[in-house]
């Protein structure tokens, strides 16, 4: 769906040398920097905050992992290895809004960065892109791809449960003018794609089912023949599912900044 | 004899109040195990969340036909202890319905009221039995659900049955009254006539008097005495919530749901390593141990979540894990806490107060590795459950103490680790080609 940049993403060690600030520091997180599906996603991002002006920034080689899968696993100490890391390079930047499209690093910069000095605004990507979109910065262009079609959402629990954010990335949705159509499990109810908790670094316990092949099902139940996710583990989860289920021809699963830049 | 009775009823009444007093005692001092965690904050939103989520039971009418009828149970609860009232100062005074002539013409009315609620209380009771043993609700059957095997399946029927005949007493004892009213029996004092006894009247008419008198009497005894052996039980069984609901949700976490408690013993090691701060010269204090093994080692939070709960399942019949037929159940986790707790009050007790160690602990006897590694974190446990009980909060300290303590991981959460450690990655790639994304070629 994206195609290559067509410009320079700058990093905050060119602004500092120029003596720049940028409005917001996009936090690409691990996934968006090497997972090649998920990379899309960030250039997709990066490509909407250009086209409407944005002043931004990204940390580049000096970014690293916020820490998140190492604290719900249990190794609290690798976390805040990686936090304390992290929170000095923050602030010596003096950044004081980050934006990302990672609920995990979200949950972790917004919740958790606090309790050992790290102080910054934390946004998620379909929290912003949901302010562009009613600032108008960020218009749909005529008859966009999506407008009419079957779009289903599915929550990822760091941002709905986990921080309340369940209406943002539905309004992002709306915005496609495509017909969003919920899941039976949504919001509060809203079922995991399993990815969660470290989980995404291990196999599952022995059980009767994949949590995302249930997950899947749900979404399949709605007829829509798209799947619109706003977390990278969700994405890899849920297209995993789609496979599963020998529907990747037909289904496919895509990140809300991916909808948003392909109907501009 | 009335004096006989009243000696009788008040030992009855202090036998009760002796064996609650002793359970609260014990379980106030195994909660009072659990660490300190400050939730004294923000008095205002915490008084405002107990009277949304317990007094008026928010978050049960999410399923608003089952929160009717729970509602209906606990209106009547909590109403009906105003004639318990009147029922224990006449069996103290010798009394009969000792607020009849107090309340004239508004004691039948409230009454009235009484039974409507009692009737209430055991048309639901009734349908609850239904729900759990014919119907068979999915989440509430030990056959699915391996923690309900034994004591706590008779423990959900034996506080259903209870209520029920509880409510039987007590209506069946309204109309062998009003019977003796109508004949003008001395001591039953007309006091008009009632809603719902009315209907039991028939059985009682072509009694004598004799009889009814005795029935009557001995239905009041057996309601009241009923009552206290019932009061005594709660402690012992899930109904517990009934009292610690409240506590409970006051005492609810406040803060995202997303947030993981800080470990400042760590925070401060962390500093040091990096050369952020100097060690302290002296030797450092004992370290506490990383994570929870044990019940001592999770905050008093978690240890009353765990009398709290009323295992109704709904945290589990949410969580991803259980519904792929893992051997995760966030019930179990809180049922294994509070059996590890009574262990641990009934080794207490039996040891003057004191804890003598019997070699168990929460982590490895009640709750496996497997069970911890189920978890996905997604917090529909915690959003769940009715009365803020948090399930995920136990599993993340047992988590930690299986990481940071026994070096427990699979493989690949190791190989993470070390990602991260070399690489500040989960995946095993260069940090070099970290902003690979950007380059132009795509």
């Amino acid at each position: 769906m994206s195609q290559a940049l067509e410009f320079k993403v700058p990093t905050m060690a060119d602004m500092a040398m120029q003596g720049e600030t940028p409005e917001i520091l996009f936090w690409v997180g691990c996934a968006g920097s090497f997972d090649d599906r998920y990379k899309k996603v960030t250039i997709a991002f990066a490509k909407i905050l250009h086209r409407v002006g944005i002043k931004f920034a990204v940390l580049g080689t000096e970014e690293s992992c916020t820490g998140d899968p190492a604290r719900r696993a249990g190794n609290e100490f690798l976390f805040q290895m990686q936090a304390t890391m992290n929170i000095q390079v923050l602030d010596g930047y003096g950044i004081k809004k980050i934006v990302t499209a990672c609920p995990h690093c979200f949950n972790t910069l917004k919740n958790e960065y606090p309790a050992l000095g790290g102080n910054y605004e934390v946004l998620h990507h379909s929290e912003y892109l949901q302010q562009l979109i009613n600032d108008g910065k960020v218009k749909m262009a005529e008859g966009g791809s999506f407008k009419g079609k079957k779009i289903t959402y599915h929550d990822s629990c760091y941002l709905g449960r986990a921080n309340e954010v369940y209406e943002a990335p539905r309004a992002v949705l709306e915005a496609l003018d495509a017909e969003l159509v919920e899941m039976k499990r949504c919001r509060t109810k809203g079922l995991c794609c399993g990815a969660g908790g470290a989980q995404m670094f291990k196999e599952p316990e022995k059980g009767n089912k994949d949590i995302n092949v249930e997950r899947i099902e749900d979404a399949l139940e709605t007829g829509a023949q798209t799947i619109a996710v706003a977390c990278p583990f969700c994405m890899v989860m849920m297209s995993d599912g789609v496979k599963n289920k020998e529907k990747e021809d037909s289904v496919k699963v895509y990140d809300l900044a991916e909808l948003i830049d392909a109907s501009m | 004899m009335q004096v006989v009775q009243q000696i009788l009823f008040l030992l009855a009444l202090a036998a009760a109040g002796y064996f609650i007093g002793q359970r609260i005692k014990t379980i106030r001092n195994t909660i009072l195990l659990g660490r300190d965690e400050d939730r004294s904050d923000r008095p205002e939103e915490r008084r405002a969340m107990m009277l949304r989520i317990a007094f008026g039971q928010q978050k049960m009418f999410d399923r608003p036909l089952i929160g009717l009828m729970h509602f209906v149970i606990y209106a009547g609860f909590l109403l009906i202890n105003i004639e318990v009232l009147e029922i224990v100062l006449d069996g103290l005074l010798g009394t009969h319905r000792l607020f009849a002539p107090i309340l004239g013409d508004t004691y039948p009315l409230l009454i009235n009221f009484f039974e409507t609620m009692a009737f209430g209380v055991l048309v639901v009771c009734v349908i609850f039995l239904v729900r759990r043993n014919i119907t068979k609700v999915e989440r509430l059957q030990a056959t699915r659900h391996r923690e309900l095997s034994g004591f706590p399946e008779i423990d959900a029927n034996t506080i259903l049955f209870s209520e029920i005949i509880l409510m039987f007493f007590l209506l069946s004892m309204n109309a062998a009254d009003s019977v003796l009213q109508s004949r003008g029996v001395e001591h039953f004092h007309p006091v008009g006539t009632f809603a719902f006894s009315g209907f039991l009247k028939p059985i009682f008419e072509g009694w004598n008097t004799t009889a009814l008198i005795a029935y009557e009497r001995l239905a009041w005894w057996l309601h009241i005495l009923g009552i206290l052996a019932f009061a005594v039980y709660v402690t012992y069984s899930k109904h517990l919530h009934i009292f610690l609901a409240f506590p409970n949700t006051y005492f609810s976490n406040l803060e995202a749901k997303g947030q993981m408690a800080n470990m400042p013993s760590v925070t401060q090691e962390v500093k040091i390593m990096l050369g952020l701060e100097q060690p302290a010269s002296e030797a450092p204090a004992e370290i506490a141990r990383f994570g929870a093994k044990d019940i001592k080692d999770l905050t008093w939070k978690n240890l009353m979540d765990a009398y709290s709960c009323t295992e109704c399942g709904r945290c589990t019949s949410q969580c991803p894990a259980n519904l792929t037929g893992k051997a995760l159940s966030p019930r179990k986790i809180m049922m294994d806490t509070r059996d590890r707790l009574e262990e641990v009050g009934r080794n207490m007790t039996q040891n003057k107060g004191q804890f003598v160690d019997d070699g168990k602990s929460l982590y490895g006897d009640y709750i496996s590795a497997e069970e911890l590694r189920a978890c996905t974190t997604c917090n529909a446990c915690v959003q769940e459950c009715p009365i803020n009980i948090s399930p995920l909060d136990i599993i993340l300290q047992l988590r930690r103490y299986q990481i940071m303590e026994e070096s427990d991981a699979p493989g690949s959460w190791n190989a993470m680790f070390s990602n991260l450690e070399n690489n500040q990655a989960p995946w095993k790639f260069s940090p070099a080609d970290r902003f690979n994304w950007a380059q132009k070629e795509g």
